[in-house]
C-alpha cells in the first residue's frame, strides 16, 4: 500500500512537464525543489539530531560559489610574480567539488562546535554564515564581490562531440532537480534508518543516556553536520547553475529563516516534512504574487506560521499521519499484540 | 571484581566525593546508602565514566579505568542504570532495548538476550512498538533495566531504582534486582529505601558527606544504632 502511494507519486512528479506547459509554473516547481532539498537537509540535523543549524545557507552558498568557480575558472594573484590559475572544469565536476568542499565546511563546524553544542552550534553557525557572506562580498578577487558571477554555464548531459544536451530550458533543469530531491531522500532516510541514526535521535531525546549506552556523542554530531552540509552544498549548486549568476545576497539570514519554518511547519523530524513545507512555503509566493503586495505576503506567511505553529505544534506530516492512524488503522487494543 | 581507592570527584569547586575507597567482589550485591548530596550518584557516574575523577583509582577485573570513557567502560561490562528511570520518550520499547546493545555486534547474542528480557518482562513485549513516554512509571523502570541488561554487563551500577514507585512495584523492583544477581551478574545498588537495601545486599557502605562512614554487613548496620537513628527512623 504504502510503496504504491509512493510509486503514486513519484510518477505524478515525474509526468508534470508532460502536461504543464506553464514555463512559469515549471520555474516555479524547480524553485521550489531546490529549498526542498536545502530543507531536508537542515531538517537531518535540526529534526534528527536536535542541533539548530542558523547559518545553514552558508553550506547552501557554499555549495553553490564552488561550483561557480569552478566551472567559470579563476585565477588569483597569490604573489606579484605569481598567479595561480584554474582552469574552467565541467559543470559536473564543478558540482560535485562543491558538494565536497560544503561537506568539509560542515566537518570543520561541526568539530569546532559540537564540543559544547546547543546554543553555541546556533551562535557558530549564525556568525559563520555571516562571516562567509562577508568574505564573498570583498573578496572580489575572487567572487566579484557585490558584482556577482555572471554567465555560469548550465549543466550538460550526453558524450561531447556526439550527443550534447544543455540545459538551457526548464524541462532538464526540472528532471535534475527532481532526480537530484529523490536522492537526497534516499540518502537521509537510509540514514535516518541505519543505527547511526538510530544514535542521533537518542542524542536528540537524552544525550546523557545516550552517552552511557555507548552513542559516541561528537561523532556521530559531527557526521550528521557533514552530511547536511554536502546536501546543502547540492542545492546551491543546482541553484547557481539553474539561476546562472549567484551573488553574495545567497548568504542572507532570510533564506536560513525560509528553511527553519519550511521544516518546522511541515513536522520536524520526519522524513516528508520538509517537502510539504517546502511546497506550501515555495509555492505560496507565487501563488500570493497576484493579489497580494510583497509586504503583505511576509504578512500572511508569519500569521500562516504562527497558525500553524500553534494548532500543529509537531508539524504538518506528524498531525495529518495520527490524525490518518485514528481515522483509518484502528489503534492495537490490548490483546490484539498478544495473540 | 572492581576497586575503588582513593576517589575525589569535584563539581567546579565543590568537592563531591572525598577520599572514597569502596570494593564490590565477584557476584555480590553491595548498597550504598546515605542523605541526598552524600555523593552516592557521583560515585555511580565516576564508575561509567559520566563525571572524572580527580584523584584516586578505579580498577575494574585488574583494568585501570579511571579515565576509560563511558563507552570503554560499558565495552568492558559495567551497565548503569541511571536514576529517575530515563528512557528515550519518542522512541518505542523495542528500540530503547535496542539502543541498550548499542555497542554490541552479535545478532545472535542480541536476539536471545531480547528474548529473555521478554520473557522476564512480558509487559515490555505487549508494548514493544509503543513509544516509551506513554509507559507508565513502573514500566519505565522495567525498560531501563531491560535495557541495561542488553548489554549483557558483568556489573550493573542501579541508582535510585525505587525512586517514585508505588509500593508493590518497590517490592517488584527488588526482587527483580536480586533475580539479576542471582543469575551471575554483580550489582552495584544506591538506595535512599535503606531499610529495604540493606536487607537485600551481601555488603553495605554509609556515605556521609561525600566520604565512607560506616561499612559493613547489611544486618550489622541493621543493627548500628547510628544507622538506626539517621536512616531507618529510630
Amino acid at each position: 500500500m504504502n510503496r504504491w502511494a509512493t510509486g503514486l507519486w513519484v510518477g505524478f512528479l515525474f509526468s508534470i512537464p508532460l502536461w504543464m506547459t506553464d514555463q512559469y509554473y515549471l520555474h516555479i516547481l524547480i524553485v521550489a525543489g531546490i529549498f526542498i532539498i536545502a530543507a531536508m537537509s537542515l531538517n537531518l540535523l535540526l529534526g534528527y539530531t536536535g542541533q539548530l543549524s542558523l547559518g545553514h545557507v552558508a553550506f547552501f552558498g557554499i555549495g553553490g560559489y564552488t561550483s561557480a568557480l569552478v566551472s567559470l575558472g579563476f585565477d588569483l594573484e597569490l604573489t606579484d610574480s605569481y598567479t595561480f590559475v584554474f582552469p574552467a572544469q565541467p559543470v559536473w565536476i564543478a558540482f560535485l567539488a562543491g558538494i565536497v568542499v560544503a561537506g568539509f565546511f560542515g566537518w570543520l563546524i561541526g568539530k569546532i562546535s559540537f564540543k559544547v553544542r546547543g546554543a553555541y552550534f546556533v551562535i557558530v553557525t549564525i556568525s559563520f554564515a555571516e562571516v562567509v557572506r562577508l568574505v564573498a562580498l570583498n573578496w572580489i578577487d575572487l567572487t566579484e564581490g557585490p558584482m556577482a558571477l555572471n554567465n555560469i554555464p548550465p549543466f550538460t548531459l550526453g558524450v561531447p562531440g556526439l550527443w550534447e544536451l544543455t540545459f538551457w530550458r526548464k524541462i532538464p533543469n526540472y528532471y535534475l532537480v527532481l532526480v537530484t530531491c529523490i536522492l537526497s531522500y534516499v540518502v537521509i532516510a537510509r540514514l535516518v534508518g541505519s543505527r547511526l541514526g538510530r544514535a542521533m535521535i537518542a542524542l536528540r531525546e537524552n544525550e546523557p543516556l545516550a552517552a552511557s549506552v555507548g552513542v559516541d556523542v561528537t561523532r556521530s554530531l559531527v557526521l550528521a553536520a557533514v552530511v547536511s552540509a554536502a546536501i546543502a552544498g547540492a542545492a546551491g549548486g543546482l541553484y547557481t547553475h539553474y539561476i546562472r549568476i549567484i551573488d553574495p545576497d545567497v548568504f542572507l539570514f532570510i533564506y536560513t529563516v525560509t528553511m527553519v519554518i519550511m521544516v518546522v511547519t511541515g513536522g520536524k523530524g520526519t522524513l516528508a516534512g520538509p517537502i510539504v513545507g517546502g511546497l506550501i512555503f515555495g509555492i505560496l509566493p507565487e501563488a500570493l504574487r497576484e493579489v497580494a503586495s510583497p509586504e503583505m505576503q511576509w504578512v500572511i506567511y508569519g500569521v500562516l506560521m504562527i497558525l500553524i505553529v500553534y494548532f500543529l505544534p509537531d508539524g504538518i506530516v506528524p498531525a495529518v499521519s495520527s490524525w490518518w492512524k485514528e481515522r483509518f488503522d484502528a489503534p492495537p487494543k490490548t490483546g490484539e499484540e498478544r495473540a | 571484581m572492581l576497586e575503588i581507592t582513593g576517589l575525589h570527584c569535584r563539581y567546579g569547586k565543590v568537592s563531591a566525593l572525598r577520599d572514597l575507597s569502596i570494593e564490590v567482589r565477584q557476584g555480590e550485591l553491595v548498597t550504598l546508602i546515605g542523605a541526598n548530596g552524600a555523593g552516592k550518584t557521583t560515585t555511580l557516574k565516576a564508575i561509567s565514566g559520566i563525571v572524572p575523577a580527580a584523584a584516586g583509582r578505579i580498577v575494574f577485573d585488574g583494568e585501570d579505568v579511571t579515565h576509560a570513557g563511558p563507552r570503554a567502560i560499558l565495552a568492558k561490562g559495567i551497565a548503569h542504570c541511571p536514576e529517575g528511570r530515563h528512557v528515550f520518550p519518542y522512541m518505542t520499547v523495542q528500540e530503547n532495548l535496542d539502543m541498550g546493545c548499542y555497542l554490541r555486534r552479535d545478532a545472535d547474542g542480541i536476539a536471545e538476550d531480547l528474548n529473555r528480557i521478554f520473557e522476564r518482562f512480558p509487559v515490555l513485549s505487549e508494548r514493544r512498538r509503543q513509544a516509551a513516554g506513554t509507559l507508565s512509571g513502573g514500566e519505565q523502570q522495567m525498560l531501563a533495566i531491560g535495557r541495561a541488561l542488553m548489554s549483557r554487563p558483568r556489573l550493573i551500577l542501579f541508582d535510585e531504582p525505587s525512586l517514585g514507585l508505588a509500593p508493590n512495584l518497590v517490592e517488584t523492583t527488588f526482587e527483580i534486582i536480586s533475580e539479576i544477581r542471582a543469575q551471575g551478574v554483580t550489582v552495584l545498588l544506591v538506595e535512599q529505601n535503606a531499610y529495604a537495601a540493606l536487607e537485600l545486599c551481601d555488603r553495605c557502605y554509609l556515605l556521609e558527606s561525600g566520604e565512607v562512614t560506616l561499612t559493613g554487613s547489611g544486618q550489622e548496620l541493621l543493627d548500628n544504632p547510628h544507622v538506626k537513628e539517621a536512616y531507618l527512623g529510630g
